[in-house]
């Protein structure tokens, strides 16, 4: 007597899944317990264990067969009292072969689930199947274009003279879908907020900056002292001008400068070609109310750290008032975060594409500090780079951190 | 003083009087010119007759197989006479109901033969003397007739056009067909299913070389195997016309040159638009080889001048012309300055085309070969009749629909079967290319069981390699 192994359902909200990987094959004897798969389910990937005895008689679901529906029968197990006799057909087949309530694995591209989910109330866009999909494989916005079929319909050609979003770069990567898998209700009493603009900017933008841009992380412990020594006299020669520079703003210098002496790290990959720019704009991350944004100091190594220090300001209270103009807040080299004032001692960030970097600037604190073998006291912060690996390998992005340090740990450079 | 219309349709066919009809329903003031028949060749000479020949054809066909289903029918012989005058009977009453449909719309009909004068004046030389019309725009919608061959032009005795097979005197013994297009295997596949000896001559390497190879393909074989002679790349070198018959030379695939004798030649080699003396070249309108160059909405380069149809570039279908006829209806009252009306061009590659031998075919947009050639990723399926139970239970086991999509979008980008009753299937994939369906929702309709139509289904499900029933 044959058994049917069918897609388990993991976890309670489990409909599909993929199958990742199969551990056993056809012929093989299992007995319960024995792990016969592994499934990936929305959240995780999980071992499947074998409940009843058997050998297996045909696998059914090829292995990387995706969206697999909960039910469907991935293997036969023949039972024990059964001469199994493998059919030898039943060597792992694109799921093509199997049962027709499975995706088949060569489908093109299977629509993310996301294209079919029908828009909020009221904002209803009016476009052709095939519109929707080839925007959502060109990251087109449906909503800012106009229809030229019949009522307005967006159809292909709409989407197809279309623009992918916009970047805050020249260079615009194909955003990735945001992955909004519909979130169970599990009657966990909560508010729903309707996304504004800028968050929805940053989960798209952050998402698809994590899921396509290979990150490495290169982090360096930077003495602060003679720059805090540095600071202070600055600021009490520049009192008179109503002039009060903070790290941050000496920071925003010393990487413009760093990614200068380092140009092989200011950078942008633009998928057949690498942007090399001769001038660090930085863009700096400011919290405003209605989210994260990054106003730019355009040519940071250029500029005084006086100018730099009094840019900053008028930029980051335009940030606070949500008045900044896009031209100063889309473009940038690379990009500066500082979460220091919050105590946090190192993090890595998400990089900002189409840039190919982000500096991760933690606390100053007071550390033990080894200095010419004897333990002192020093201020240090760590700084950690994050380096689209695509574009600049790890060495580069060293050496741009030395040179970080560098500048840092010697900032006389930094006002030269 | 001339009479002074909004609108003045040149033309009556499928196209102009379908554009006379939009046109007054859009409160323009409208009139129709006809020099023969109202409804053109489609209703009288063309389309519709034809249909009514070759169901006569095909229930004569089922008769003789009346066995197969279990049914005895002796006797059979098919009247002539009578088949042709219930196709003229059908021509007959279509015909009056485009003299009603002018009539319910209030559309002056003028019967004669117009020329275009220029200023919006066109003057219309009838039976009982002429007169002069007016008319703010005109739309040019004289059809076209069937290309003569040089050497041997039509006689209606021997040597045939359409029309003159449509309205046979007598009976080919033994016929010869040049040109295997739609109206070439129509009439083919009508005379043989009618007893004579039918051999089809074509220039390209295969029959009905508009359609997907697969379907050439199966055509032939089918064709032969009901008996006919089909000759692929190969020419007709002279034609001898005698009281008797008509000898001929033909050049096959070889290149070698054979000489047989038949009793009448169909001449079904194209069409020429009829664009002379009507006023055109006077007018200044841009034509190629008598084909008016128009815009997506029907405007020739001279204003208050516009062209549907058969004058126009291709496809030459009938169904083509009534649709650029709403088209520029609406155009032309927009221009007028109704803001109601949002004409679109249509898309040619969602004109499907259906041609009634025995099996039918049908298609829409590319063949796999055109879209090979176009540079799409293709997915092409196919599904043959014999996996379908409602073909089986019809006694029609032959054929197949055969979908191909671009594998990347999964645009549908065109659709190609051939079987029984395919050209009343094919609309289903044409309102979903019109629509833009993608595979998915092809998939996720719901076809009645048990119907022909399951096959839609199938095609695109075995172009996913998901079919069900293969």
């Amino acid at each position: 007597m044959s058994i049917a192994i069918k897609m388990p359902a993991l976890s309670p909200t489990m409909e599909e899944g993929t199958l990742a990987k199969w551990l056993v094959k056809v012929g093989d004897k299992v007995s319960s317990g024995d792990i016969m798969a592994e499934i990936e389910t929305d959240k995780a990937t999980m071992e499947f264990e074998a409940v009843d005895e058997g050998t297996i008689v045909s696998i059914d679901v090829a292995e990387g067969s995706e969206g697999v529906k909960v039910g469907t029968v991935i293997a036969t197990l023949a039972g024990e009292d059964e001469a199994a006799t493998p059919a030898p057909k039943a060597e792992a087949k694109p799921a093509a072969a199997a049962p027709a309530s499975v995706a088949p694995v060569p489908a093109p591209a299977p629509a993310p689930v996301i294209a079919a989910a029908p828009a909020p109330k009221g904002e209803r866009v009016i476009a052709s199947p095939l519109a929707k999909r080839i925007a959502e494989q060109k990251g087109v916005d449906l909503k800012g274009l106009q229809g030229s079929g019949p009522g307005g319909r967006i159809v292909k050609a709409d989407v197809e003279g279309a623009q992918p979003v916009a970047g805050t770069g020249p260079v615009a990567a194909a955003p990735a879908p945001i992955p909004t898998a519909p979130v169970p209700d599990f009657g966990i009493p909560f508010e729903a907020e309707k996304l504004n603009n800028v968050r929805k900017t940053i989960a798209r933008r952050l998402t698809e900056a994590k899921q396509t841009i290979p990150h490495i992380y290169l982090t360096v412990d930077v003495r602060l002292d003679a720059l805090l020594k540095l600071r202070g006299e600055l600021n009490k020669a520049l009192e008179a001008d109503g002039v009060k520079l903070s790290v941050n703003d000496l920071l925003i210098k010393a990487l413009a400068k760093a990614l200068i002496r380092v140009p092989k790290c200011n950078v942008s990959f633009a998928g057949d070609e690498l942007r090399k720019y001769s001038r660090a704009d930085i863009s700096v991350a400011v919290a405003a109310p209605s989210g994260l944004i990054t106003p730019i100091v355009v040519d940071a190594a250029a500029k005084g750290v006086a100018q730099i220090s009094t840019e900053m300001k008028a930029l980051a209270d335009k940030a606070r008032e949500g008045k900044l103009m896009p031209h100063e807040y889309q473009g940038g080299t690379a990009s500066l975060s500082n979460l220091g004032m919050f105590g946090i001692k190192q993090f890595d960030a998400v990089i900002n594409p189409p840039q190919a970097m982000i500096l991760a600037v933690g606390a100053g604190e007071q550390r033990p500090y080894v200095v010419d073998g004897a333990l002192s006291v020093a201020t240090v912060m760590s700084a950690t780079g994050s380096f689209d690996h695509r574009a600049i390998d790890g060495a580069d992005g060293a050496a741009l951190m030395q040179a970080f340090k560098d500048l840092v740990e010697n900032p006389l450079g930094l006002v030269a | 003083m001339a009479e002074q219309y909004d609108v003045i349709v040149l033309g009556s066919g499928p196209g102009g009087y379908v554009a006379a009809i939009r046109a007054a329903q859009l409160g323009l003031k409208t009139a129709i010119v006809e020099r023969e028949n109202l409804g053109g060749i489609c209703l009288n000479w063309g389309c519709i007759p034809t249909k009514a020949l070759l169901r006569s054809a095909e229930v004569l066909h089922t008769m003789q197989h009346a066995a197969s289903y279990g049914l005895a029918a002796d006797n059979i012989r098919a009247d002539l006479d009578a088949v042709v005058k219930r196709s003229r009977g059908v021509a007959k009453q279509l015909n009056q109901g485009v003299t009603h449909l002018m009539k319910k719309n209030k559309i002056a009909v003028h019967m004669g033969v117009g020329t275009l004068k220029g200023g919006g004046k066109l003057d219309v030389q009838g039976e009982k003397g002429s007169e002069t019309l007016s008319a703010k725009h005109i739309i040019v919608a004289t059809g076209a007739r069937a290309r003569d061959l040089p050497f041997a032009p039509a006689d209606g005795k021997r040597v045939w056009t359409y029309r003159h097979a449509m309205t046979p005197s007598e009976m080919p013994s033994k016929l010869l067909v040049i040109g295997s297009g739609a109206i070439g295997i129509e009439f083919a596949s009508f005379y043989n299913d009618m007893g004579a000896e039918v051999t089809v001559v074509e220039m390209m390497d295969r029959i009905v070389p508009v359609e997907d190879a697969d379907v050439s393909t199966f055509l032939e074989r089918a064709l032969k195997k009901q008996g006919m002679t089909i000759m692929t790349g190969a020419g007709v070198e002279a034609l001898a016309v005698s009281g008797k018959g008509v000898k001929a030379k033909l050049k096959g695939k070889d290149g070698k040159v054979s000489e047989a004798e038949y009793s009448h030649v169909i001449v079904a080699i194209g069409i020429v638009p009829n664009t002379e003396n009507i006023g055109l070249e006077a007018l200044g309108i841009t034509a190629e080889r008598g084909i008016i160059a128009v815009d997506g909405l029907g405007r020739t380069n001279v204003p208050g001048v516009w062209a549907i149809g058969d004058v126009t570039p291709g496809p030459w279908l009938a169904h083509k012309a009534s649709h650029e006829g709403v088209t520029t209806a609406e155009a032309i009252a927009q221009a007028l300055g109704n803001k109601d009306v949002h004409p679109h061009a249509m898309d040619k590659r969602n004109i499907p085309g259906c041609t009634y031998c025995h099996p039918q075919i049908a298609s829409v947009g590319l063949t796999e070969a055109k879209a090979k050639e176009a540079g799409y990723a293709v997915k092409a399926g196919t599904f043959p009749f014999i996996g379908n139970g409602k073909a089986i239970a019809l006694g029609e086991p032959e054929g197949f629909i055969k979908t191909v999509f671009d594998a990347k979008t999964g645009e549908l980008l065109g659709a190609h079967m051939i079987g029984a009753e395919v050209t009343e299937l094919i609309q289903g994939y044409v309102v979903g290319k019109t629509l833009e369906t993608t595979e998915a929702e092809l998939m996720a309709t719901v076809f009645p069981h048990p119907t022909l139509s399951e096959m839609l289904h199938e095609s695109v499900l075995a172009a996913y390699g998901r079919a069900l029933h293969v």
